[in-house]
């Protein structure tokens, strides 16, 4: 069998040429002939969105601006056309308390989705998010599960500063109970939403703002991703690149640089944070015995800081160098440009760690 | 204003005359008054016997099979009991705070259950993985139990647009204490139940005290609900929570304005005559103002109604006791003679285990 890790189409991204450069939004994705179709990620979201709700009745949209406004990200664009709105759900701005809504709305035979404008606005419904949402199925013995996806876009914006930059990987990990998605892909992120909607936990989803416009060939027939199956977005050999979400195209980026210097390194996206691959990451180890993790969360208690420990418990006599962690520096985002992007593990960071991780 | 002049006109809110009184008892009916009377029993035995279980009484032998938080719900027990009464558990859904063995007993989950529950055994309502603030019951819409304060009400909410959602003619009853009042659940929740018009009954029962703080010190209004429904565009309903006939009749109205999709704030005035929680030494309230509320207990005065209308004697009223202390010796006996947990538990339930 091939490993479901191996599937992951490649980031090519075929746009005709009578597109020019219109963005492309909606759930119907760019027919392309040979059973593909060109989708941009927020189009992905949306497809995976459409088809799970003329299959399950059960599930709604709900945020802020997600009907009229068609999505402040124009993610859910049509969908209030498709659905009504008694499916697709404007709310006042009121995280807290939609959140909570939803988890009763779980609770009482509903599969809700609530898209948070961002995840930097999740703070105000944290105590839904992790008091109840996280907890609920433990706390009555398995009878009340929770199906419930909470999505939005997540990490640095353009040039937003400190309050609007936030990424929560590393911190929603923390609670047992939820589970974390961050796709890096339209591939991943359709087939990733598809299994978000089919099982009954809280699930956040993890998206980027920078990362909707990103386009790629996908299959027009249905498909999905399990949870807890990473993928291998570059294969090599002298250092494994852990990366997530935006920090993907960055490591691909720094590899690209790096294969011209003669550092072969090989780019292993997770897809899901909780649950983690992490024998993926381990086989890849093995191989290379060198480890970056690359992160937009913070140093202190990150996503890497985790991993690097799963790989000294788990590949302690494979791994050559320490592993390096590119992450968020640990200040609040600032907005001057420069500043900006000293702070995000962007490829000039990734590529210092991998040769520091050589020896080169 | 003072909070002595605040606390009299609680105590006289629900005054009603004995002409009227006399009326809702035949609009109730002897069985239902003698049913909701044994409920309040069975609700105020169950919880003083949990009292006795946790250990807070040291005379003579300490007894403590009950640890945790352990937050009481004697002296208000006609509140839950009156709105239950209008409820079909098939459709209608409920949610409480930390204080819920009276609304777990009401919805009829079993004794034996609640009572493992709270002992921390695997027979308990939730497999011993709760204790005394998370009962819950999905086959009577019970949906907990909570420990955060307010933290039930956007639940509760959600219950209500499910059930619109779902065009099964249901409500939902949230139920919450006057220290919920300031949190933002409270607010976000009702601005949305008054937007979307949901089928939604928010019950603030106001025993006066959050822990150990007084309203008057906690919540800006003196009156809760006729102050804060206008802001929603909802109708309110204030009453005496000590009085379960004055509770029956509120919850009746609540609740069909609520199926007919006007959502509602009700408050009730009552009175919890013991501490926040087990542990808590009152010393935030005079003895006198204590008892000088117990004079009100909903269950005396319910069985003084009861008595009025000649429906039952001394004798009756006995065999409801007997019949109550039985169901609790049970619940203690099957609670102490249940497992624990077997250690496979501490990992599992924390994600769902049905398939997708």
């Amino acid at each position: 069998m091939i490993p479901a890790s191996r599937l992951a189409p490649p980031l090519r991204a075929s746009r005709p040429i009578n597109l020019k450069t219109e963005p492309i939004n909606g759930a119907k994705g760019i027919p392309l002939g040979n059973g593909q179709q060109l989708l941009s990620l927020r189009m992905a979201i949306c497809q995976a969105l459409d088809e799970e709700m003329r299959r399950d009745e059960r599930i709604f949209v709900m945020g802020e601006e997600v009907a009229q406004y068609n999505g402040a990200y124009k993610v859910t664009k049509g969908l209030l056309d498709s659905f009504g709105p008694d499916r697709v759900i404007d709310t006042p701005i009121t995280e807290n308390g939609f959140a909570g809504l939803a988890v009763g709305a779980a609770m009482t035979g509903l599969r809700p989705v609530i898209e948070f404008m961002s995840w930097n606005f999740s703070f105000v419904a944290f105590d839904q998010i992790v008091s109840n949402a996280s907890k609920m199925c433990y706390m009555t013995g398995g009878m009340f599960p929770i199906p419930l996806v909470m999505r939005g876009p997540n990490g640095a914006g353009p040039r937003v500063s400190s309050q609007h930059s936030h990424a929560v990987e590393a911190l929603y990990s923390h609670f047992p109970g939820l589970i974390v998605v961050s796709p890096s892909t339209p591939y991943d992120a359709k087939g990733l939403l598809k299994t978000a909607l089919r099982q009954d936990n809280p699930v956040c989803f993890l998206e980027n703002e920078m990362l909707y416009g990103h386009e790629q060939d996908i299959p027009v027939a249905e498909y999905l991703i399990p949870f807890g199956v990473g993928d291998l977005k570059r294969e090599g050999g002298d250092c494994t690149i852990v990366a997530i979400n935006r920090c993907v195209h960055w490591a691909l980026e720094a590899a690209e640089t790096l294969a011209k210097e003669g550092i072969s390194c090989e780019v292993v996206d997770p897809r899901t944070i909780k649950p983690l691959d992490i024998e993926l990451i381990v086989e890849s180890v093995r191989k290379t015995g060198r480890c970056v993790v690359v992160e937009e969360c913070y140093r202190t208690g990150g996503v890497g800081a985790e991993i690097a420990a799963q790989l000294m418990e788990l590949a302690f006599d494979d791994l050559d160098a320490p592993v390096e962690r590119v992450t968020t520096t640990e200040n609040p985002m600032p907005y001057a440009e420069n500043l900006e992007h000293e702070t995000l593990p962007k490829p000039h960071r990734i590529i210092a760690a991998v040769k520091k991780a050589c020896s080169r | 204003m003072s909070p002595a002049k605040s606390r009299e006109s609680t105590r006289q809110a629900g005054e009603l005359p004995e002409r009227e009184r006399a009326a809702i008892r035949a609009e109730i009916g002897r069985e239902r008054l003698l049913a909701m009377y044994r409920q309040m029993v069975l609700i105020r035995r169950f919880e003083e016997r949990a009292e006795v279980l946790s250990g807070q009484f040291r005379e003579g032998t300490r007894i403590k099979k009950i640890a945790g938080f352990l937050h009481l719900y004697i002296g208000q027990e006609a509140v839950q009991t009156g709105f239950r009464a209008h409820l079909d558990p098939a459709r209608d859904a409920t949610v409480t705070t930390y204080r819920c063995h009276g609304l777990a007993l009401l919805v009829g989950i079993p004794p034996n259950e609640l009572m493992a529950e709270l002992f921390g055994k695997v027979t308990g309502n939730v497999r011993g993985k709760g204790g005394s603030m998370h009962f819950f019951s999905k086959e009577k819409l019970m949906l907990g139990g909570h420990g955060i304060v307010g933290g039930q009400i956007p639940i509760g909410t959600g219950a209500a647009f499910s059930a619109k959602y779902r065009k099964t003619g249901g409500v939902s009853v949230t139920f919450m204490g006057d220290g919920a009042v300031p949190q933002g659940t409270f607010h976000e929740s009702l601005n949305m139940a008054g937007l979307w018009k949901l089928p939604a009954i928010y019950v603030v029962e106001n025993n006066q005290y959050a822990m150990g703080t007084s309203c008057h010190r906690g919540v800006a209004v003196e009156s809760i609900a006729a102050a804060k429904a206008p802001g929603y565009d909802m109708p309110s309903f204030t009453y005496d929570g000590l009085d379960l006939l004055a509770s029956w009749k509120t919850a009746g109205q609540a609740v069909a304005a609520a199926r007919g999709g006007q959502p509602v704030l009700v408050e009730a005035k009552t009175y919890r005559f013991r501490g926040h929680s087990a542990s808590d030494a009152g010393l935030y309230r005079s003895k006198e103002e204590v008892d000088a509320y117990k004079k009100l207990d909903p269950i005396q005065r319910t069985r003084a109604d009861i008595a009025a209308a000649n429906w039952a004697d001394d004798a009756a009223f006995d065999a409801v006791e007997s019949e109550v202390a039985e169901i609790i010796a049970a619940a203690v006996a099957f609670a102490d003679t249940s497992a624990d947990p077997p250690s496979s538990d501490l990992s599992r339930h924390v994600y769902a285990e049905a398939a997708p």
